[in-house]
C-alpha cells in the first residue's frame, strides 16, 4: 500500500463529527469465501431520510443487519452522536439504543390486537401491587396510547386499536408496524424494504408515514429496490456496490437514471467516495 | 425501474388512507371471528336442551353433577393442552405425565412412607420436570412437538408401570394411610342433589387462573405471538425458547396436578393408562375453538369443548344410543370444528 494511499484512507477514516446521528467506517463482514462488506462507510445525518440502493449481493441488507444487531462484522467502527460504540449484540441490544426496525415481511402478530401489537415486547404494567405481583397489564393505559399514535400518524382507519392485525390490509399492517418503530425510535428508525410486499396505493401511503415520521425528527434508512420510492422521499441517496459505497447522491443532484448507472457500474462512482 | 413512476407519486398525494376489507357477505365470518367462544357455546346449549327435552334424566341435579365430575381430569388437561396448542404444538403426553406423577405420589405415600404433602409436591414437581424435558426437546433439540411428545407419551408411560411395578393401590389403603390423596374427592352441595367433587372446582380455578395469564400479563401475549408467528415475535424481542419453555413446563404442572385429581377420582392409584385422556383433551381444545395451528383461541373455549363432549357422551348413554354413535358424534365435532377454524381464519385473507 503506498503511502498516499494510506494518507487517503486514513482521511477518509476520521472520526464522524458529533452531529452525525450513526456513522460507520470500513465495515467488513465475510461469509466464509464471500465478501459482503468490503470495507464501507455509512454517514446518517439528524432529521434526513437516507435512501440505500444498491443491486442484490451490494450488500445493503448485510450492511443494515450490522446497523440493527442481526450480523457482528469482522472489522470496522460504529459511532452513535459521535460516540464510538461497540458493535450491537443483537437486535435487542439496538433496539435499547433507540434503533427501531421495520421489516419487509410485517413483522406483526395477526392474531393479536393492534394495540398488543404496539406495544408487543415492551408492554406496561398497572402501577402497584396488582402490577408487581400480579403482573396485570395497563391495557387502557396502553390502548389509549396506541389511538394517540395512531391518530398522530394520520392512520385514522385504524381507531379500533381493538381489532386484530388480521384483519387488516397489508398497507395497514405495515402502518402498525411503523407506527411501533415511530413511537418507540429515539434515534433511528431503519425500514428494510417496507413497501416490497405492497400494492402501489397502499405503498403511496407508507411514503405519505415516512413523511410524516421524519417530520418529528427522527432520521430513516429506507432500503428499497424502488426507485421512485427511493426517489421522493430520501433527502441523500447511499449508493452501495459491491460491498462498498460508492457514492452518496441527492434527488435534485442526481436523476434515477444515473443513480442506477452507478449502482450498476455503468458510471463511475464518485471520486470521493473511491476511498 | 430507472424513471419515477408518476401513476404511484400522484397515488400518494391523492390516497388519504388506507381502505380496509369491507363487505357485508362475511360478516357472519368476521362476527365469529371476534367471538371465538360462540360457536362451543352454542353445540353445549343446544345439546343440553335437546337432551333434556328428549331424554327423562339428562338435566337432574345428579346427572350434571356427574358430568362435571367426569370431565374434571379430561377438563384440566385440556388447560395444559390449551397452553401448548396456543404456541401451534401439540402435547401427546399430558395423559402419561398424570398418570406417573399420581403413580409416584401413591408409591412415596404408601410404600416408601413418605409424609403425603411431600409425596404430593414431589409427584407434581416430577409431573413439573416431564414438562421441562418436552421443551427442552422442543427448544434445544429442534424436534417437533408431535414427535417430542410422542416419544415422552411412550417413555414415560413405561416408567410408571416399571415404577409401580404394576400394582394397583387400593382404596382402602389410601383412606387409612393417605387420606390427602383423596382430598379431591370430597363435595361441595351448593344446591340438593348439585354436588360439585372438589377437583371439578379446582379445575375451574385452573381455567381461571390460566385465563388470567393469557389475557391479563404480558407472558399470555407472548403466548400468543409466538404461536401466532415465532419469527415476528423473535423480532420485536420476545424470547420464544423462554415462553416454550414455561409453555411445557406449566403444562407439566398442570398435568402433575391432575394426577392427583385422577387419584381422587378413581380412588386408587393405578398404573393403567389414562386410556384417552391424551386425545381427548385435544379433542375439547379444538372444539372449544382453539386453533392447531397456533395463536388463536380461548382457554375458556376448551372448558366448553369438555363439557360438550362430557354432555354428549351422558345425553347419548341416557337416550339409549350405543357407544360407538357417541364416539363417531365426537368425530363429527371435532372435524367440524376444525373445517370452522380454517373458514374463520380465512377473515385474514
Amino acid at each position: 500500500m503506498s503511502v498516499e494511499h494510506l494518507a487517503a484512507t486514513e482521511e477518509a477514516n476520521n472520526s464522524p463529527s458529533a452531529d452525525i446521528v450513526l456513522a460507520a467506517r470500513g465495515l467488513i463482514k465475510r461469509f466464509g469465501r464471500v465478501t459482503a462488506l468490503a470495507g464501507t462507510d455509512f454517514d446518517l445525518y439528524p432529521g434526513e431520510v437516507l435512501g440505500v440502493i444498491g443491486d442484490n449481493g451490494a450488500g445493503k441488507s448485510s450492511l443494515v443487519k450490522v446497523i440493527t444487531g442481526a450480523y457482528k462484522p469482522d472489522d470496522g467502527e460504529l459511532w452513535m452522536d459521535g460516540e464510538s460504540v461497540a458493535f450491537f449484540n443483537d437486535p435487542l441490544d439496538a433496539r435499547a439504543r433507540g434503533i427501531e426496525t421495520v421489516y419487509q415481511n410485517l413483522a406483526v402478530s395477526p392474531g393479536l390486537d393492534v394495540a398488543a401489537n404496539l406495544f408487543l415486547g415492551r408492554e406496561r404494567r398497572r402501577p402497584g401491587l396488582v402490577g408487581s405481583l400480579f403482573r396485570l397489564l395497563d391495557r387502557k393505559g396502553m390502548d389509549r396510547d396506541a389511538r394517540d399514535e395512531m391518530s398522530a400518524l394520520g392512520l385514522v382507519t385504524i381507531q379500533d386499536v381493538n381489532q386484530t392485525v388480521e384483519t387488516l390490509s397489508g398497507g395497514q399492517r405495515q402502518g402498525v408496524a411503523v407506527a411501533r418503530a415511530a413511537a418507540f425510535a429515539s434515534k433511528v428508525i431503519i425500514m428494510d424494504e417496507p413497501t416490497a410486499a405492497l400494492g402501489v396505493k397502499e405503498s403511496g401511503r407508507v411514503l405519505d408515514l415516512i413523511r410524516e415520521v421524519r417530520s418529528r425528527g427522527v432520521p430513516i434508512v429506507l432500503i428499497s429496490h424502488n426507485m421512485p420510492h427511493v426517489f421522493e422521499v430520501a433527502d441523500r441517496i447511499h449508493i452501495q456496490r459491491l460491498g462498498r459505497r460508492v457514492a452518496v447522491v441527492t434527488p435534485a443532484t442526481h436523476s434515477a437514471h444515473e443513480a442506477v448507472a452507478i449502482m450498476t457500474g455503468a458510471a463511475p462512482p464518485d471520486p470521493a467516495y473511491a476511498g | 425501474m430507472t424513471t419515477i413512476d408518476p401513476a404511484a407519486a400522484a397515488a400518494a398525494d391523492t390516497i388519504a388512507q388506507f381502505e380496509g376489507p369491507s363487505g357485508a357477505l362475511d360478516s357472519t365470518q368476521r362476527w365469529l371471528h371476534g367471538h371465538p367462544l360462540a360457536s362451543p357455546t352454542l353445540v353445549l346449549l343446544v345439546a343440553v336442551a335437546y337432551f333434556s327435552l328428549f331424554t327423562e334424566r339428562f338435566f337432574t341435579a345428579t346427572n350434571l353433577s356427574t358430568i362435571l365430575a367426569q370431565v374434571t381430569i379430561i377438563g384440566t388437561l385440556a388447560v395444559a393442552q390449551t397452553l401448548v396448542i396456543l404456541t401451534a404444538g401439540i402435547d401427546l403426553s399430558v395423559g402419561s405425565i398424570a398418570v406417573l406423577a399420581s403413580v409416584v405420589m401413591g408409591k412415596l405415600a404408601l410404600v416408601w412412607g413418605y409424609a403425603p404433602v411431600l409425596a404430593l409436591l414431589i409427584g407434581i414437581g416430577i409431573g413439573t420436570a416431564c414438562g421441562l424435558l418436552n421443551g427442552a426437546l422442543v427448544t434445544r433439540l429442534r424436534i417437533p412437538p408431535f414427535i417430542a411428545t410422542l416419544g415422552t407419551f411412550n417413555a414415560l408411560f413405561a416408567l410408571s408401570q416399571y415404577f409401580s411395578e404394576n400394582e394397583t393401590l387400593r382404596n382402602q389403603d389410601l383412606q387409612d394411610q393417605a387420606p390427602l390423596l383423596l382430598w379431591f374427592d370430597n363435595t361441595w352441595e351448593p344446591v340438593e342433589r348439585f354436588r360439585v367433587t372438589y377437583g371439578a372446582l379446582l379445575m375451574l380455578v385452573l381455567f381461571v387462573i390460566v385465563w388470567y395469564m393469557l389475557r391479563r400479563t404480558a407472558w399470555g401475549r407472548h403466548v400468543y405471538a409466538t404461536g401466532d408467528d415465532r419469527e415476528a415475535a423473535r423480532l420485536v424481542g420476545i424470547r420464544t425458547n423462554r415462553v416454550l419453555m414455561s409453555v411445557y413446563c406449566g403444562s407439566g404442572l398442570i398435568c402433575g396436578i391432575a394426577g392427583w385429581l385422577w387419584i381422587s377420582r378413581i380412588g386408587a392409584v393405578s398404573p393403567k393408562p389414562l386410556d384417552d385422556a391424551n386425545l381427548d383433551s385435544i379433542t375439547a381444545v379444538v372444539i372449544g375453538g382453539t386453533s392447531l395451528f397456533g395463536g388463536r383461541g380461548n382457554v375458556f373455549g376448551s372448558l366448553l369443548g369438555a363439557l360438550i363432549v362430557g354432555v354428549f357422551d351422558s345425553g347419548l348413554s341416557q337416550a339409549g344410543v350405543e357407544p360407538l354413535w357417541r364416539t363417531f358424534a365426537i368425530g363429527v365435532l371435532v372435524i367440524v370444528a376444525v373445517a370452522m377454524d380454517q373458514w374463520i381464519r380465512r377473515v385474514a385473507a
